[in-house]
């Protein structure tokens, strides 16, 4: 785990400098603030812009609009987001023909995609924490305080679901040489559990599921559940993980 | 580190890749220490060995064992004795130079000063020390095979595999390079994949020759010229005489003991002879009659690529594709 534990470095100081870290958390910070503002405006904006043509009757906007719009755009953008972080982790190294250079030094396979996966969580980790700050703030300033404990409980779901996604990329990229591949991958997968979770056996086991506990926890709400769509989740998560080592510990570089 | 322990030991070790079978059951015993050459026209194999050898890829059949430890895909026991050098070697360009040997040197297990003194002295030893706070996107093809060559050594391994270190050097470059390969011998083995015979000559002990992935010969380099290079004469007419010399060269052609008679652009004729003394007796008579005067003739001592030409020759037309490339050599799925 030495090795693991160099090569997350290496990880860390490639997203540093390739800008990947600082872009992700600016992007995440846009949906933080952006989101209860939104939630806030929406109906204004939407009277100021076709009001005058047809009468718009909105009911008015609560801290749940602010908590529902950050849940929205984690989902759309935010997932995007963390697809296209995993996709070329693997891929992009074997493309270019780095992954020689590593895996002849004595690092086990394993050791190199733990610290690809990690430096991954890692930056989803910050640029959710700076998110779900900002959502916070400006829901403060906006409508009304935020559960605290709560809203840091929803942001550790919503960094749960968005490593759903990643991992499901993260597989795709170990699977293949292409980051576009990889990242199509991914984005079918993310609709097709989409899809999945209309079957409503289903549904409560799906990451999608976490979107929901997290927007009762953040509101003081009890959730119907709280464990099934994590558990269900976790599931995924180490499903594509081991997989991915499955497939990798026996490519040739 | 020079002993009777072999640093490699293959043994069958076979390649295919859907039909094409890239390397068909080499045997090889390297001696650990020695300079090792591996030869061969492209296609023939060598590459291939060493990716197998190095871990990369896994072998169709067969075994072999570097500095002791089984290969395999997956092996840090295996990567911890050794260096690799890539063909076409492929760096981060977001990174330092010295960052890159810093990065290979922890996860070979140096640390703290040592790991600083060694980037130090491989930095020296290829002579990039002046650079080596530069982005390596930046450098050039040169740059970047020495820095290969540094990342190899770094953690000083038992074994060392070099494919096609010296393609991107200049000649300064490369004589440097050699000079430094040649100052590992007895402490590390080399294994020094290229196609061009000169550099082997000039450092390498032993050499393995490889054709279309089979092992065409394996030995000690002076024993290889010696038992296999046929005795060459060099004739090296006075200007001014073409017609002349060209009925000499036709008559020599004829000769039994001729076995291959050439001109070089220089206007020197080459004769590759079968028979050392008959040709020495042979050809001033044929000189004479032929009315040319020298103004050199002499026995040239073979080299590697007559050796070369001898065992693997021209490829066979059947061979070739419709661009006049090598075919790879095709098995039953």
């Amino acid at each position: 785990m030495d090795g693991a534990a160099i090569l997350l470095r290496k990880e860390l100081v490639e997203q540093w400098r390739s800008l990947r870290l600082p872009l992700t958390v600016v992007v995440f910070a846009l949906i933080g603030f952006a989101s209860p503002l939104l939630a806030r405006f929406t109906p204004e904006i939407l009277q100021a812009v076709g009001g005058s043509i047809i009468p718009i009757v909105l009911p008015k906007p609560t801290a749940a609009d602010a908590i529902d719009q950050l849940a929205k755009n984690l989902t759309q953008l935010g997932a995007f987001v963390a697809i296209l972080l995993a996709s070329g982790a693997v891929a992009a190294e074997k493309d270019r023909g780095t992954v020689a250079l590593l895996l002849v030094r004595p690092v086990g396979r394993a050791g190199f995609l733990l610290a690809k996966i990690a430096a991954i969580g890692l930056t989803l980790a910050v640029s959710v924490l700076v998110a779900v700050a900002a959502a916070w703030f400006y829901t403060l300033v906006l409508f009304e305080p935020l559960s605290v404990p709560g809203t840091i409980a929803a942001g550790a779901l919503d960094w749960l679901f968005l490593m759903a996604w990643a991992a499901l990329a993260f597989l795709a990229s170990t699977l293949t040489r292409s980051s576009l591949a990889a990242a199509g991958i991914g984005i079918v997968a993310l609709i097709a559990v989409g899809v999945l979770g209309i079957v409503p056996a289903l549904a409560a086991w799906l990451p999608f599921g976490l979107i929901g506990v997290g927007r009762a926890l953040a509101l003081g709400l009890d959730p119907p559940t709280v464990w099934t769509p994590i558990v269900g989740t976790a599931l995924l998560i180490t499903a594509c993980l081991g997989l991915a080592w499955l497939s990798f510990r026996r490519q040739e570089l | 580190m020079t002993g009777a322990t072999p640093a490699i030991v293959a043994r069958g070790l076979t390649k295919r890749y859907g039909t094409v079978l890239a390397l068909d059951g080499l045997d090889l015993d390297v001696p650990a220490g020695s300079i090792f050459g591996l030869l061969g026209p492209n296609g023939a194999g060598k590459t291939t060995s060493i990716r197998l050898l190095t871990g990369l890829a896994r072998p169709s059949s067969g075994t072999a064992t570097v500095a002791g430890i089984e290969i395999g895909l997956d092996r840090p026991e295996l990567h911890r004795r050794l260096g690799y050098l890539d063909q076409d070697p492929r760096f981060y360009s977001w990174m330092e130079g010295r960052e890159l040997l810093e990065l290979t040197g922890r996860l070979s297990g140096l640390r703290g000063a040592e790991l600083t003194a060694r980037v130090a002295e491989v930095l020296d030893l290829v002579g990039l020390r002046a650079v080596a706070r530069r982005r390596i996107g930046g450098w050039s093809g040169g740059m970047r095979q020495r820095l290969g060559i540094a990342q190899a050594l770094i953690h000083r391994p038992q074994v060392v595999f070099l494919d096609e270190p010296v393609s991107s050097l200049d000649p300064e470059g490369r004589r440097t390079l050699l000079e430094l390969i040649g100052g590992l011998r007895g402490e590390t083995t080399v294994i020094l994949s290229t196609h061009v015979l000169g550099d082997v000559e000039r450092v390498c002990d032993r050499v393995a020759i490889l054709d279309r992935g089979r092992l065409v010969i394996e030995g000690p380099l002076e024993a290889l010229l010696a038992e296999h290079a046929r005795p060459i004469f060099l004739l090296d007419p006075d200007p001014g005489q073409e017609p002349a010399v060209a009925t000499l060269r036709a008559r020599l052609a004829d000769a039994a003991w001729a076995t291959d008679v050439t001109a070089a652009p220089d206007g020197r004729l080459r004769v590759v002879v079968s028979d050392a003394g008959a040709a020495a007796a042979g050809i001033l008579p044929l000189v004479v009659d032929a009315g040319v005067s020298l103004a050199s003739f002499e026995r040239a001592r073979p080299t590697l690529e007559d050796v070369f030409l001898e065992l693997v020759g021209p490829p066979a037309p059947e061979d070739l594709d419709g661009r006049g490339f090598v075919r790879p050599r095709e098995v039953a799925s």
